[in-house]
Parts: structure tokens; sequence; C-alpha cells
């Protein structure tokens, strides 16, 4: 198709000008370079998009290409809702990043190579929305995770920083060799790379080459899958990153394995031997263990980055569970199931998206005013930045689910088609269901917890270290990406209607039967979410009322202000107050047995001590420890017995050689080799 | 609309019959059944006092934790009357819009900077966190009793028929009662009339609220006291013509006060740390009635 192969061919020259401007232009507008391009193809994929997502699916081949073969580009329903996803996310997040990376305009290379970076990694997660051919979706994918990783480590001179960056590089690649076994299998056993080949796979070879598949996404997913928890390069990589990459990486990358999960139940032949029931069943335990594991461990972070993070791994996981009510719903033929399963996995990626990123970019800020992300050290930022905090609160509360907030339309969602299942299913899945419905509460309940934590530490209180300095970048035009945001998860939360809407064709690639009619026993989907919109409304409404009323019958009255009353005690109150550890004490005992808790406690024994009273915390992730980190050091080990064969003699290598060779002949002469 | 007024009614009288419940059975006269709201009356025309620490978000929460109980209490049906809000799933909206104004009073102790309000904040997130649990999984047991999934649907086609399910109304009626007292912070979870602020749980988290804002609070709290007792009232009330049912239901909101104040007339609180285990049994009695419920209904697949 010439039409095509010129549009990428504008593409590619279009990137390589812009690559080539960002060099040699001066540092102020180096950004501008890079967002416009950014800009640019987010409007061109956008349009497609629109009309894929609209009932409108395109295809096209770029014919016998001298590597790949015929390589499909594809964008249906499901492509097109991921690329707005990413379209948006990146475009908000370029915009505050350009804010957020003035700080570092002496480096003048690091900040082209950015910037040039940016471009690729927009492109590359475009691409892999599209490519359906399996060694090109490698390349694209291997594009996606070298660029994310090299834009992580943009403080390569931190070691910290580097290293959590190799460390994303090693676990991202065990992603990458799953995935590659699964295009090979693939390929072996159809002689085809292009996706849509697993129809036509045999039965026998569907589960391997589909799990395959669904391990290799689900760990960049960062989906904690029990034995092989590689999703711990999540809390290392975004502490280490700038802020809006941990926010689009958060937001958009990570969900590109779920893309890839969801595109992989719609290519493989699923009907037969009850696969669907059994992934489902699987995807929906591992999904709820994960986001319990995930925010189990993002209460008790330091880090307010490293919090957010984890908390990515639960939000991940309450996606997982959508997916996975989803594939029962249509192992039981249930369409109400299906549709409540998918329509909330996939409504809750773009809030996820909305609200991490949100939560990531506020952090930035933070960070940028106060020069520390450690929670111990931060307080009483509400009065230094409050837009960054309402934001933060915002983000906070959508996170946890509340309405009138998006957050709380997905887990509806996920929640009606739980209940759902309970009335229809057999009494073994309505235990089933029921604990996944308890799993659910008890992370809506971790998340209360973790995030009032967060909030309250950080920007509530007394400061517990003074500013630096007064220049806290805060400025409406800085925040104006974030008001985007924000606006958009409100709005999500007032009218889900619309939204979801929009979400009927790529649920529909799912569910065919998919109507908003014929949702659940006497009410229509469209009409529950209407009455939702009411609700909300209602209590927004109720909400400002009661304010309002208060501000009459009190303005006239006496108000005045005191210090906060400290049971007689007038000392220094920022270190009184109660601090992110003690919030989460009684939380941590609980936990201890399921958590890698490590205590360093001085305890004073004398009557007059003489030294200050030390006590510190540090969290480890239990599962890391000891499925990663022990294997480790025994092989370190096991290969440490074998140091004495390097002992830099020559001699012994020129032995060593010898012997190797006289062992191939012998081999040879015994007709062994 | 009915059930509404009929909450309302009921939180005036509600803590005054506690009270008097306590002083009786300690050999007191005790206070009329009105003082407790006319002390919150007083407290609502008195001018107030605020931190110097605290932001909009202090003086915001206490009218947010109210429109969030009121919210809810907006979906109480009363028997086969629907609640203002009504769909399928409204228990969850219920549970969440409760939660909403939770978040803001969590927040709002932790913005005076106090070393005591970060302490009834950390406990009364810790606590909600784990009682949740039970409130779904009640609410799944009688979904499933029902086969509805709406409040006002579960409320009015649940029917007592045999006697295993009428235990099973009285142990949902008893799990709410003591939902209800770890909700708002009664006795065996924690005391309200301690005076030590390192034993307190909710006390201890308004402590720099004053005036209009404490009123409020306190009113939040009755309401909220009031709403668990409806919902309790409601697994009895069914489809019954009003004559009967309001008397009902008020007879069951005034059984439930009677309970909360013998339970702490007679149970002492108990120590910080043996809470959570409390409150976790209750969501594996809950669990238990989810089973039950599914060996009556006697579904196999």
């Amino acid at each position: 198709m010439i039409s095509l192969l010129s549009l990428i061919a504008a593409a590619t020259i279009v990137f390589l000008i812009g690559s080539i401007c960002i060099v040699i232009a001066p540092v102020k507008i180096k950004a501008g370079i890079a967002l416009s391009l950014v800009f640019i193809y987010g409007c061109g994929s956008s349009l497609l998009a629109y009309h894929a997502l609209t009932g409108a699916p395109l295809e096209m081949v770029i014919a016998d290409t001298t590597l790949f073969g015929d390589i499909p580009l594809r964008i249906d329903a499901l492509s097109a809702f991921f690329i707005l996803i990413i379209n948006f996310t990146l475009f908000t997040g370029g915009l505050y990043g350009a804010n957020y990376m003035r700080t570092y305009r002496e480096q003048k290379a690091n900040l082209s190579f950015h910037w040039i970076l940016f471009i690729i990694f927009h492109l590359s997660m475009l691409a892999v929305c599209v490519i359906q051919n399996g060694l090109a979706f490698l390349v694209a994918w291997e594009i996606m995770s070298l660029s994310s990783m090299l834009l992580v480590i943009f403080e390569h001179y931190k070691p910290e920083t580097l290293r959590a960056g190799v460390n994303y590089l090693i676990q991202m690649h065990v992603s990458v060799v799953l995935l590659t076994l699964g295009v090979i299998g693939l390929f072996t056993h159809t002689g085809s790379f292009d996706f849509a080949a697993a129809g036509q796979l045999n039965p026998a070879a569907v589960l391997p080459i589909f799990a395959c598949f669904f391990v290799g996404f689900a760990l960049k997913a960062g989906l904690n899958i029990g034995i092989l928890p590689l999703n711990t390069w999540l809390p290392q990589a975004h502490p280490a990153a700038p802020a809006h990459i941990s926010g689009m990486m958060s937001g958009v990358m990570i969900k590109l394995g779920i893309y890839g999960i969801l595109r992989m139940i719609l290519l493989f032949p699923l009907t037969e031997n009850q696969n669907y029931l059994r992934i489902g069943w699987a995807l929906l335990g591992v999904a709820a263990a994960s986001g319990i594991y995930g925010i189990m461990l993002a209460i008790i972070q330091h880090n307010l980055k490293k919090l957010l993070a984890y908390s990515s791994i639960e939000n991940i996981g309450i996606i997982g569970m959508g997916i996975g009510l989803g594939l029962i719903g249509l192992g039981m033929d249930n369409v109400m199931l299906a549709s409540a399963g998918f329509l909330s996995a996939l409504l809750h990626t773009l809030n996820h998206a909305l609200f991490k990123s949100l939560l990531f970019y506020t952090a930035g800020t933070v960070y940028h005013a106060t020069h520390s992300l450690k929670m111990e050290s931060l307080g009483g930022l509400f009065k230094k930045i409050p837009q960054t905090a309402s934001l933060f609160l915002l983000g906070a509360l959508a996170i946890c689910g509340f309405p009138p907030f998006n957050g709380f339309i997905s887990e509806f969602l996920l929640y009606s088609g739980l209940y759902q299942g309970i009335l229809h299913a057999s009494p073994v899945a309505s235990v089933l269901l029921m604990l996944a419905i308890l799993s659910l509460v008890l992370i809506g309940g971790l998340a209360l917890l973790g995030f009032t934590k967060a909030f309250g530490v950080v920007f509530l209180g007394k400061e517990r270290q003074p500013l630096s300095s007064d220049n806290t970048g805060e400025t409406f035009g800085n925040l104006l990406p974030l008001y985007v945001i924000g606006v958009f998860i409100l709005s999500i939360g007032l009218f889900p209607s619309a939204f979801v809407r929009l979400l009927s064709q790529p649920v529909a690639l799912f569910v065919p039967q998919f109507s908003f009619t014929a949702f659940t026993s006497g009410s229509t989907l469209l009409g529950t979410l209407q009455h939702v919109s009411w609700s909300v409304t209602g209590l927004i409404a109720m909400s400002g009322g009661v304010l309002l009323i208060r501000h009459f019958i009190t303005s006239p009255r006496l108000q005045s202000v005191s210090p906060t009353w400290g049971c007689g005690y007038v000392g220094d109150a920022a270190k009184m107050q109660y601090t992110a550890n003690s919030f989460v004490r009684m939380y941590r005992k609980l936990a201890e047995s399921v958590l890698l808790v490590q205590r360093t406690k001085v305890e004073i024994k004398e009557v007059f001590p003489q030294k200050i009273m030390h006590y510190e915390t540090h969290i480890g992730d239990i599962l890391e420890t000891n499925l990663i980190d022990q294997p480790l050091v025994w092989t370190k080990r096991l290969f440490a017995s074998f140091h004495f064969l390097q002992n830099g003699k020559i001699q012994n290598y020129i032995l060593y050689g010898i012997v190797f060779m006289l062992t191939v002949a012998l081999l040879t002469w015994l007709k062994l080799l | 609309m009915t059930s509404l007024i009929l909450i309302l009614v009921v939180t005036l009288f509600f803590h005054g019959l506690v009270f008097r419940t306590k002083s009786l059975l300690s050999g007191r006269q005790g206070p009329g059944l009105l003082q407790p709201i006319k002390d919150i009356w007083r407290q609502l025309r008195k001018g107030a006092v605020f931190s110097d620490t605290s932001t909009i978000i202090f003086r915001i929460a206490p009218g947010i934790y109210f429109a969030s109980v009121l919210t809810a209490v907006l979906c109480v049906p009363f028997g086969g009357i629907p609640g203002l809000i009504s769909f399928p799933g409204d228990f969850v909206f219920f549970a969440y819009a409760l939660a909403l104004g939770k978040f803001f009073m969590i927040v709002a102790a932790m913005d005076t900077g106090s070393s005591f309000e970060g302490m009834g904040a950390s406990r009364e997130a810790h606590f909600s966190m784990l009682a949740e649990p039970a409130f779904f999984t009640i609410m799944g047991s009688l979904a499933l009793f029902t086969g509805q999934l709406s409040f006002r649907d579960i409320f009015a086609s649940l029917h007592f028929s045999s006697s295993f399910s009428i235990a099973m109304g009285l142990l949902a009626a008893m799990i709410l009662l003591i939902l209800a007292m770890i909700e708002n912070s009664r006795m065996p979870v924690d005391d309200p009339r301690t005076h030590l602020e390192l034993t307190m749980v909710h006390e201890v988290m308004i402590l720099d609220n004053s005036g209009f804002d404490l009123g409020l609070i306190l009113f939040t709290t009755n309401l909220k006291f009031a709403l668990f007792g409806a919902l309790a009232a409601n697994l009895f009330i069914n489809t019954f013509p009003l004559f009967i049912s309001i008397p009902l239901f008020l007879a069951v909101e005034a059984i439930f006060a009677i309970a909360i104040g013998t339970v702490e007339s007679f149970v002492a609180r108990f120590r910080m740390g043996r809470n959570p285990q409390f409150i976790f049994t209750i969501t594996s009695y809950a669990l238990v009635v989810f089973l039950f419920v599914l060996f009556i209904t006697g579904r196999s697949s």
C-alpha cells in the first residue's frame, strides 16, 4: 500500500528532522520540539484510533519486508482505546515534563537525548499497539523497553539510579524471553509470524503458547505472579526516574502488558477445554493476591514515589481481576459477568492512567519544592503548595475508589459483576467469588490507610524539615496538564455513561452479545450508571450545601486561632506529631508475619541516657528476597567454588586447553560426539 | 423519604436512649432522652477555635463527613419503599460514600499536626479497614438469599419462612450491631467516655474541633448509629403495611440502642492491640452466614 508506506516514510523523516532540531536547538525549546512531534504523531494516530473505536477497524499490510515478511498493522477498537490513552498521557506528561526538566537545564546533551528518547518511547508504544507480526512486534517491544530504561536513568550519575535502571533492564528481558518463546512457538506450529495465525493452532498447543505470552505480558504489567516475583523493578525504577517518566511508565507503559493479555485472549482459540474458565480463575486468583500484596507493601513505604509504584501493582491487580471475571463470564456463557468484567478492566485501565500519572506528577512537584521524597522529612506542604496538594488529594480520593471520582465507577462495575456472579454461579464458584469480593474490599480498605498516610503526612500537619527555598515552582501554568487530568477524573466519575459508551466497541470484541440493554436483571447497565451519576451528583451537591450552610452560620460567629491542643505540652510540635511510621504501626504489627520488616533499635538502658535513641525500620519484599535474591546468593556461592580455576597462571590456562582438546579427541574416538 | 424522616427522628433519641440504658443499669436516673441532642444544639451555636496548623481540609471535613453519611442514609429503604438512591449495587455506593467521609475525618485529624489526633486517625483507618469486609460479606449473603442486588429489592423480598432463615436474620442483625459499634467507636473497641487520649479512637480524632464543626460531627455520629439501626430494622419490616412497619422500625431501633447501652454497661474496652482480632472475627461470622445461606438456598450447579 503506497499511502501507508509514504505515511511511515513521512513519519520517519519528521522524526529525523525533529531529532536533529532537538540536538541543535537551545535548551529552552528542546522540550517544545519534542512535544510538537508527540502532538503531531498523537493527532495522527488518534484520528485513526477514533475511527476504529467508533466501529471502523483498520487493517494494512506492509508486504514482503526482507526481515519480517508481511507485517500486518491492525487497529481495532482495543488497539484504538490504548492508543488514545497513550496519546493523552504522553501529551499531558510531556507538558508537565517540559517544566519539570527545567531544573536540569545545564545538562544540554543529556536533555537532547532525553527528549529524543521521549519521541521514540511514544512511537514504540504506538507500534506495539498496532503491529501484529510476531517478530516485528518483539522489535517494537524491545525498543519500548530500552527507551523507557534510558529515560529512567536520566540522572545516570547517581549510582542508585543506574542500579534501578539495570535491574529494570534485566527483569524486562525475562518478559522478552517468554514473549520470544511464544512467538517461536506460534511460528513452529503455524508457519507464520502473523498473530492472527494463532486462530489455527491445534488445541493441544494453545495453552502452552498462550501461557508464554500471558506470563510475559503479565510480567510487563507488573502483576506479581507468585513464584515469579519479577515486578520488583517497579518500586525501584519509579523513584529513580524523573516524575513525568514515572507517571507515564506507570500510567501507560505497564498497561501495554494488559493490552498484550487482552490481545492474546482475542487471538487464541480458547473456547475449547474450558480454557476460559481455567485461565479466568487463575487470573482472578493471581490478580487478587497481587493486588493485596502490592497495596500491603505500598502502605509501609517511606518513599512517596515507591508507595505510588507499589500501588500500581495493586491497581494492575484490580484490572487483572476484571479480566479474570470477564473470562469466567465467557466460560460460563454469562454475558452480564463477561461484560462487567471486561468493562471494568478497560475502564480501570483508563482510570489508573489518569490518577496514577496525576499522583506521580504531584510527587514530582513535591520533589522540586523540597528535594526529598522521604515522607518522614516532609510535612505541612499544603500551605506551601496548595494547588499540588489539592491535586494530590483528588488523585488519592480517586485511587481509593471514592465517589464522585472515576475510580469508583470501575470498581463499582467490578463489584456488580462479582455480586452478579455470586447469584448465578455454582456454590464453589460463589464462595470463590465472595473471596474475590473480600480481596477487593480489603484492597480498598488498605488503600484508604495508605493514601490517608501519604496525604496526611506529606501535605498536612507541621513541616518536619524547613523548606530549602521559597520558590516552589508551583504556578497555575505549570500545573495546567494536571488540572486537565483532574477534569477527566471528575467527569468520568460524574458522567460514567458517556465514557462507558465509548468502551462498547472494545468490550464487544470480547463479548459479541454485549449490549447496554441486557445487563442486570430489571435494570440496564446504562440505567444503573445513570443512577450512580445522579447519586454522586447528589453527594457533591449535599457536601456543597452543607459547607455553604456552615459558612453562613459560622462566619458571623467568633472564630479564633490558637496552637493545636497539646495536652499542656508547648515544646516543638513538629517533632511531636504523628509520623508516617507510627501512623501505620498497628498495621505493620499485624502484617509483620507476611512482610519482611527489619528493625534496628538502640534501647535506652541508663537512667540518664547519653546517646540519642535510634529507631529504624527497613521494608523488604519477602518474595523478592526469598525467590530472587537468595537463589542469586546461592548461585554466586556455587560459582565462587570454581574460582580456583581462574588463578592467572598462563601454564594452567594452557593446561585447560590441552585437557579440553584431549577430551574432545577422546570423545570423538569413542564415537560419543 | 419515609426512611430518611424516620432515621432523622430516631437520631434525636438514639444516644439519649443509650445513655438512659447505661444510667438505669448503673442505678442512676440519668439525663433526659433529648439531652445529647440539646448538647449538640448548643455546640452548633457556639463560636470556634481553630488550630494554627490546620488548613482548609480541617474546616471542610466535618461538612463532607456529614454529607457522606446523609448520602448513605438516602440509600436506605423502608421495607418495600425504596430510598431516594436505589439501584442494583447501591450498597457498594453506600459503603464507599461512608468511607469518603471517613477519609476526610482521618486527614482532618492529621491536619492538626497533633501527636494525639494522628493516633486516633491511624486507629480509625485501621479498624474501618478491618471492619469493611464484614459488611460486604453480609450484603453478599443477603443478595444470595434473595437473588437481588439493591437494598430495596433485598429487603422487600426477604421473608423468613423457615427457622434457618430466622436464625440467619438474627445473625445478620447481630453482625450489623457489632459493625455499628465498631464504626461508631463504641465499647468493646473504644470507650467514648474515657478521659485518657491514649485510649481513645474516635474522640481523640476530634480533639481540636469545636463549635459548629464539633456539633456537626456529634450529630453525624448519632445519624450513623441510627443508620445502622435502620439497616437492622429493615431485615424485619419486610413489606408490612406502614401502621405495623413504623412501630416495628422504631422498636428495632430502640432494641438496637438498648443493646448498645447494655453491652457498654457490662463489657470493658479491649486492649487496643486486641481490637484487630476482634474485628476480624466479625468477618468470619459473616462468612459463616454466607456459607449458611449457600446451604439453605440449596443451589447446586
